[in-house]
């Protein structure tokens, strides 16, 4: 599996597991409700850990672990919803988040370019076709009005 | 007026080539039909009744003789020469191919203007006052800070996708032209106790369906602390507004349903987080502002005796001075309202060679800026006293001299059923009927300040809700009804207007239009307005008469 990482593409080994599958080996990717249940088992784990969230999750909830976790996903259950864009802001600008903010599932190719703004950076596209499409997006605009999260 | 540096001309140069690529990826059918859709919304393009229909923005509602010879040339050459201005300072094209449009936004980059987030959940256009840095009763003019605005909205990586649309509106005047207690954000320059000049934030006004004041959650703010304050808004918004329901997206159900106090804890909570890193610098506001200096007006303006001259020689002209121009804090220059509302025109239309023409005027005799009116009226705001009857005799054949500005024929209209895929009801005819019924100028200056607004559909694009006599088409088994209002305001005093009582049906209206105006001058007192009359004896006196054959 391929994504798209700082301006790259790469090849991805990190596994996004449901809240019912079996803890696998290596790098794993879990919700925040199971992140909040398991947290003891999951700090057990040989690999390294990564939160995915959803629009409706609360940032300030996890904050105090982000030094636990080397990924986060955001996992866009529909495009139209900016509460995302946020988390990525304050992931990035108010706590300090240094590991990677990954964008998935139903995000279009056509925001990656904000998406990288407010501190997003990597990419997993939900058709694999698109990582040369979505590497070339990330360069619509040369010139900005606003900040970026990271700076 | 504002000029594009290399940033700002690159963005949009930048955007233009982005839409040329969504649009193309469309119509070869790489690109979802739902995906786009957002994507187009976010450049003003949507799809109506019978064809694409573009709006372009107008920032804080200034245009340039240049720009206004492009929006005559895009008539011209990709619609049937005409345009609509909308009540947001903006324009419309209603006949636009879907193909051709990027093209459109080409010719819109070569003189500094774009369709950049004019519809779309996201931070639309910011209006202002159309007199802005000629009112006598400015404080300060509010152009600089719309620009700011401009700039921090565009493009906003953060807040592209909100629960819902956002609108900003900017006022420097104590008279509140620019309707900003009906915006997500309104912003006043006010003094502090200390005489220092910052702002008042006003939050969750709105019309539409739900029409609600907005609500000040910050008396007094600190210029530096602008763009801060909005973003720490904005972040509370785009957290917490309702996406489950779009009619209760808007910011003023955020408010209401955590309440003012909740809300405001919030976003001053955000704030104090970020306002330290977003300071605006004196420097800054200072480049801003010397984009707004003001004219080369000519010392002895007030000297010329011809202008009195020609007021007592002609009763038209003498007309049309008063109730088209408006007083200017320069002595000897007047501000003039070009009224797009002549009998038999849709409100807000021109044609591409009244655009043309208006430019040639616009270098003419106001120093080459037009302003356009939320209320769909264009202004020269800076005319020589000198100049006016020159001016008004060339209005006069353009039929841009309409001597009713502040009328009941002033009527603001959206495009409604004849062109809006979301209408219930045509407005552009009932506004045509009442002209025809209401041809008598005398008649109308002794009726004087009436506002009346017309919207096609609850979205209330025409701001009905706000209007002194506010029209609502309605759909009723398929056929098109009308429910009246009385008593609305987005002045001052801002109010929502009363329902009157059942919609009337279409052929219905202007008998009831004409019979409140019956009962006015028959029950109003001396001087009395409209508005104040509505206020003394309510709906009551009105509502007997319009239903009385019911």
């Amino acid at each position: 599996m391929q994504i798209i990482k700082d301006q790259q593409i790469i090849d991805d080994n990190w596994q996004s597991l449901a809240d019912d599958d079996e803890l696998a080996t290596g790098d794993i990717s879990v919700s925040l409700n199971r992140w909040q249940q398991e947290k003891p088992k999951l700090l057990a784990h040989d690999g390294r850990l990564g939160i995915r969230i959803n629009p409706a999750d609360t940032v300030t909830d996890f904050a105090d672990d982000l030094d636990k976790i080397a990924l986060v996903e955001l996992d866009f259950p529909d495009f139209a919803d900016g509460r995302l864009f946020t988390h990525a802001w304050l992931l990035r600008s108010r706590y300090g988040y240094q590991g990677e903010i990954r964008a998935t599932g139903n995000y279009m190719p056509d925001q990656v370019f904000y998406l990288s703004r407010v501190g997003v950076n990597a990419f997993k596209p939900a058709k694999t076709g698109h990582l040369p499409v979505e590497l070339g997006y990330l360069n619509d605009f040369t010139v900005n009005y606003q900040a970026s999260a990271v700076n | 007026m504002y000029q594009y540096n290399e940033i700002d001309q690159t963005l949009v140069n930048e955007r233009v080539a982005q839409f040329r690529r969504q649009t193309e990826k469309y119509l070869q059918g790489e690109l979802a039909d739902e995906q786009f859709r957002a994507l187009r919304l976010r450049n003003g393009l949507y799809i109506q009744t019978h064809a694409p229909m573009l709006r372009v923005a107008i920032p804080y509602g200034l245009l340039s003789s240049a720009q206004v010879r492009k929006l005559a040339h895009i008539a011209r050459t990709y619609d049937k020469n005409y345009c609509h201005f909308t009540t947001r300072q903006n324009v419309q094209y209603n006949w636009p191919k879907l193909e051709q449009v990027p093209d459109i936004l080409a010719e819109l980059a070569t003189v500094q203007m774009h369709a950049i987030q004019t519809s779309g959940n996201c931070m639309r256009n910011t209006t202002s006052d159309h007199f802005a840095g000629i009112a006598v009763d400015e404080l300060e003019d509010p152009r600089p800070y719309c620009e700011i605005i401009r700039q921090w909205t565009t493009l906003h990586p953060e807040f592209d996708y909100l629960p819902r649309k956002f609108k900003i509106a900017v006022s420097g005047a104590l008279h509140d032209r620019a309707a900003t207690q009906f915006h997500d954000i309104g912003v006043h320059l006010v003094k502090n106790d200390a005489g220092e000049t910052g702002f008042k934030i006003l939050v969750g006004g709105g019309l539409g369906r739900t029409p609600i004041i907005g609500q000040v959650i910050r008396p007094y703010l600190e210029k530096k602390h602008l763009l801060s304050y909005l973003e720490a808004i904005l972040r509370i918004y785009n957290l917490f507004g309702r996406r489950d329901n779009k009619y209760k997206a808007r910011i003023k159900i955020l408010v209401k349903e955590t309440g003012m106090k909740k809300f405001t804890d919030m976003v001053e909570a955000e704030w104090q987080q970020i306002k330290d890193g977003m300071e605006l610098g004196d420097g800054r506001i200072a480049a801003i502002k010397g984009h707004f200096t003001l004219p080369d007006y000519a010392a002895d303006a007030a000297d010329d005796l011809s202008f009195g001259q020609y007021l007592q020689d002609n009763p038209a002209f003498a007309t049309w001075y008063k109730q088209n121009t408006v007083s200017h804090k320069i002595p000897g220059y007047r501000a003039v309202v070009l009224s797009l509302k002549a009998p038999e025109v849709a409100p807000g239309d021109t044609t591409d060679a009244q655009l043309d023409a208006v430019a040639d005027l616009a270098d003419q005799f106001s120093f080459g800026e037009v302003r356009v009116t939320h209320r769909q009226n264009l202004v020269f705001a800076d005319v020589k006293q000198a100049n006016l009857f020159g001016l008004w005799q060339q209005l006069v054949t353009l039929n841009l001299a309409t001597p009713n500005i502040g009328t009941v024929t002033d009527m603001i209209c959206c495009p409604g059923l004849d062109f809006c895929s979301l209408a219930n009801a045509s407005s552009i005819g009932i506004a045509k009927e009442i002209n025809e019924a209401l041809d008598d100028m005398d008649y109308l200056h002794d009726i004087g300040d009436v506002k009346i607004n017309m919207s096609g559909c609850m979205n209330g694009c025409a701001h009905q809700s706000v209007g002194h006599i506010g029209i609502l088409g309605v759909d009723k088994k398929g056929a098109e009804w009308y429910q009246l209002t009385l008593g609305g305001s987005s002045e001052n005093e801002a109010a929502i207007g009363e329902r009157l009582g059942p919609a009337v049906a279409k052929n219905e209206v202007t008998q009831a239009i004409t019979t409140i105006l019956d009962v006015y001058i028959k029950q109003r007192l001396e001087e009395e307005s409209f508005l104040d009359m509505v206020k003394r004896v309510g709906i009551d006196p009105f509502k007997e008469q319009v239903y009385a054959n019911h």
